[in-house]
């Protein structure tokens, strides 16, 4: 009987571990009195943390690089870097009072949460002050950056998905504009050992595989996530259906156990054995960063971008995609806020260190200036992303306190379904919509 | 002093010598257990406290996740328990019956034992992969199609017991010495008496072992009902997924058959923000440890009033 104590205080004390409110480590954004214009100078000498995902040598480096240029503008300010951090990191952290002046992050799908419950100060009191032009932010990157009113994150860099294709598989062929165009070159492309099992796939539609998520793959056919009211749309949104029926159709035509037993067959995602890079896979979807990955792990493979293949009844989203970059702010608590504040301007808006970031890590910058700098290297393969970027029809997964939640609800749908096991595809998708309004109704909804 | 009745004295002094044991219960027991409860009526992103009455309670009758991850956790404490238990009894009554060797296969069952969890299991599911794995080459060598293991729903719990029986080398260890203690005359009295061998071992060794067997099968559920890293490495590595910044992961791949509820408590908790539904789901776990544990006792101790 002793055991069950014990065992169910740890347990308690694991759950109740972070049960006290987050403490004020620091004055609030925009409370101490500046006035507007005022010099680099003027700011008081201090140290401050950022907090940031990158961990590749390559990104860290680039980063520090960023940074260096903020110090020569506020030599005052010292900044130290923290790599690798992950979004629990920053609330836990802010939860125990001891928060980074600055913290950054690679997703969106946490700003939501971060905006309502006020884990990153809002911003829009200094961008107010300060005068900061946002109006060159397209209308995709304000929707991931702020929820109900309260800005909370800048976008830092961006990342657009397209279509990768290997021009030497590909065997002079143009890449698909339309989805049964994907369909009939996937199939044409495919190439199968004497057994039957695949050797070389055209294209891999499981939603198991790499970037093949719901929230890239709701590009191609302008799918909606939600309502006005916060509500799951996956159900009556019929453009779900299409795509799910569009990569059912191609699954079974591999072969779900042949299709499955070649994916697991490959190589890290992240890796130099990329399936990719191996002539394995002759289409596929992935970010701009594949290209500085490719010019690193395989730099003679002879492969062309392309925007990604879209519904057949909307030809007009041709040329958007998907798009959702890296945020950064000012955590609640941070011990100096307004140099805090100082390296976020700088660091998103300020054209030369936006385009020292996005040369360096290939990412895409998000201010109409950098974009259109003369410094911002192009090429052919990257300049399919700025263009995809640059299009208005161009989408993201918008704001939600369940972002999380509601991506996953969907993709363990699509992998149920593409394995065989729904029956009924409008009763699994009204199926989604009720696992996410319960949850949503739960967080105050 | 001298007016204090001794026996209220003594009661003090009582007080004093447990006021130790009494602020670690209140702390980390009572405290954290009335905590759960309150926090369990409330809407808790871990920074605002919203009281929303039952809803938690609701949520949870039609969570299906939750209802799944219950599932496949008593799956696991009526599977893989007695399994561990038993492989455990079974190699330390091999090795008591070696003749000679007896040391090298002793370290050799409770190495496994030593191995980092994390270690342990990504090497698992690198020998059980379908495609690379050694182990499904060399069934296919005698021409037998190996399945899918952790890719496939209705092997990943198998694959996990495998996991778990291969490291049951803390337990081996326990059995070999209770075993080992089990007085020899009494078998030489039950083999002239013209006992047989399971005869032996249902009469003498199962009734002197009982506390041992307890032990180990008390600790074995408790264990399994916080089942919670290999389950999480083993579908993270099967799906191909890192914890990378910038990555989201939902535990229980693949199609949720891996999923523990105190996974599904974690990420509810501290993925998704909902820590009053998390306490919620951590009263449940609590419910359930009291439960398994109460009816093991209650078994054992009929099993006791059998062997005597």
């Amino acid at each position: 009987m002793r055991f069950v104590p014990l065992a169910a205080a740890g347990l308690a004390v694991l759950t109740l571990a972070a049960c006290t409110a987050g403490k004020e480590g620091g004055p609030a954004l925009g409370s101490q009195s500046k006035p507007s214009g005022t010099a680099p100078t003027a700011l008081p000498a201090a140290s401050i943390e950022l907090w940031h995902g990158f961990s590749a040598d390559s990104e860290v480096k680039a980063f520090t690089d960023a940074i260096a240029g903020f110090n020569q503008k506020y030599p005052q300010i010292k900044v130290k870097l923290v790599k690798g951090v992950q979004d629990e990191q920053i609330t836990q952290a802010v939860r125990g009072g001891r928060p980074p002046d600055v913290a950054s992050s690679f997703t969106t799908d946490s700003v939501a949460t971060w905006c309502k419950s006020g884990v990153f100060q809002d911003l829009n009191p200094v961008i107010k002050q300060d005068g900061v032009d946002l109006s060159g932010l397209p209308p995709v990157v304000n929707d991931y950056t702020q929820y109900e009113g309260k800005r909370c994150v800048m976008p830092l860099l961006t990342d657009a998905y397209g279509l990768y294709y290997n021009k030497a598989l590909m065997k002079g062929k143009q890449p698909p504009k339309t989805l049964s165009e994907l369909t009939k070159l996937a199939k044409e492309l495919t190439v199968r050992n004497p057994d039957g099992t695949i050797k070389v796939a055209g294209f891999i539609p499981s939603g198991q595989y790499y970037e093949n998520t719901a929230g890239h793959w709701g590009a191609m056919v302008g799918a909606k996530w939600t309502n006005p009211d916060g509500t799951s749309a996956i159900g009556s949104d019929p453009a779900w259906k299409t795509l799910l029926n569009w990569q059912k159709e191609l699954v079974d035509w591999y072969g779900y156990a042949n299709l499955d037993k070649f994916r697991k067959s490959l190589g890290d995602e992240f890796s130099g054995k990329h399936p990719f890079y191996q002539g394995k896979v002759a289409m596929g979807i992935d970010g701009e960063w594949r290209v500085a990955m490719i010019a690193n792990e395989a730099p003679k493979l002879d492969y062309g971008t392309a925007p990604m293949p879209v519904d057949d009844a909307k030809p007009d989203l041709y040329g958007s995609g998907f798009t959702a970059g890296t945020v950064i702010g000012v955590p609640k608590g941070a011990k100096n806020p307004e140099a805090a504040w100082a390296l976020v301007k700088y660091l998103t808006t300020d054209t030369d260190a936006l385009v020292t970031l996005a040369n360096a890590i290939r990412n895409v910058p998000t201010t109409k200036a950098a974009l259109e700098s003369p410094a911002l290297k192009k090429d052919e393969h990257f300049q399919t992303f700025l263009d995809i970027f640059a299009n208005p029809k161009t989408s993201t997964i918008p704001a939600h306190v369940n972002s999380v939640f509601n991506q996953e609800a969907l993709q363990g749908f699509i992998t149920s379904w593409e394995k065989g096991s729904v029956k009924d595809l409008d009763a699994g998708l009204k199926g989604v919509d009720k696992t996410i309004d319960a949850k949503f109704k739960l967080s105050g909804g | 002093m001298a007016g204090v009745p001794l026996r209220r004295r003594e009661g003090f002094r009582a007080l004093l010598w447990l006021s130790p044991w009494l602020v670690g219960f209140g702390v980390f027991f009572a405290y954290p257990l009335l905590a759960t409860v309150y926090f369990s009526f409330f809407n808790y992103d871990l920074f605002s406290l919203k009281f929303n009455g039952l809803a938690n309670y609701r949520y949870f009758m039609q969570d299906e996740r939750a209802w799944l991850s219950i599932r496949n956790t008593a799956w696991l404490v009526v599977v893989m328990v007695p399994a561990q238990v038993l492989f455990a009894l079974g190699v330390a009554q091999l090795v008591t019956k070696l003749k000679s060797g007896v040391g090298f296969f002793r370290t050799l069952f409770y190495l496994p034992s030593l191995v980092p969890v994390t270690a342990g299991t990504v090497a698992f599911v690198f020998l059980l992969n379908p495609a690379t794995g050694p182990v499904n080459r060399i069934l296919s060598l005698v021409g037998i199609s190996g399945p899918d293991w952790f890719g496939d729903k209705d092997w990943s719990k198998p694959g996990l017991t495998l996991l778990a029986m291969w490291s049951v080398g803390n337990i081996m260890v326990i059995f070999l010495a209770a075993l080992l203690d089990v007085p020899r005359h009494l078998y030489e009295a039950a083999a002239i008496d013209g006992a047989g061998a399971w005869r032996q071992f249902r009469s003498i060794t199962l009734p002197t072992i009982r506390p041992v067997l307890m032990f180990s099968a008390v600790t074995g559920v408790i264990y399994t009902l916080q089942y919670f890293t290999q389950a999480m490495i083993a579908s993270r590595v099967a799906a191909g997924v890192t914890d990378a910044p910038g990555t989201s992961f939902v535990p229980g791949y693949p199609e949720m058959s891996t999923l523990t509820l105190p996974q599904w408590l974690f990420q509810t908790g501290f993925r998704d923000y909902a820590m009053g539904y998390a306490c919620v789901l951590a009263l449940v776990l609590f419910a359930a440890s009291m439960a398994f544990t109460l009816i093991l006792l209650r078994q054992f101790r009929g099993f006791e009033e059998v062997a005597e």
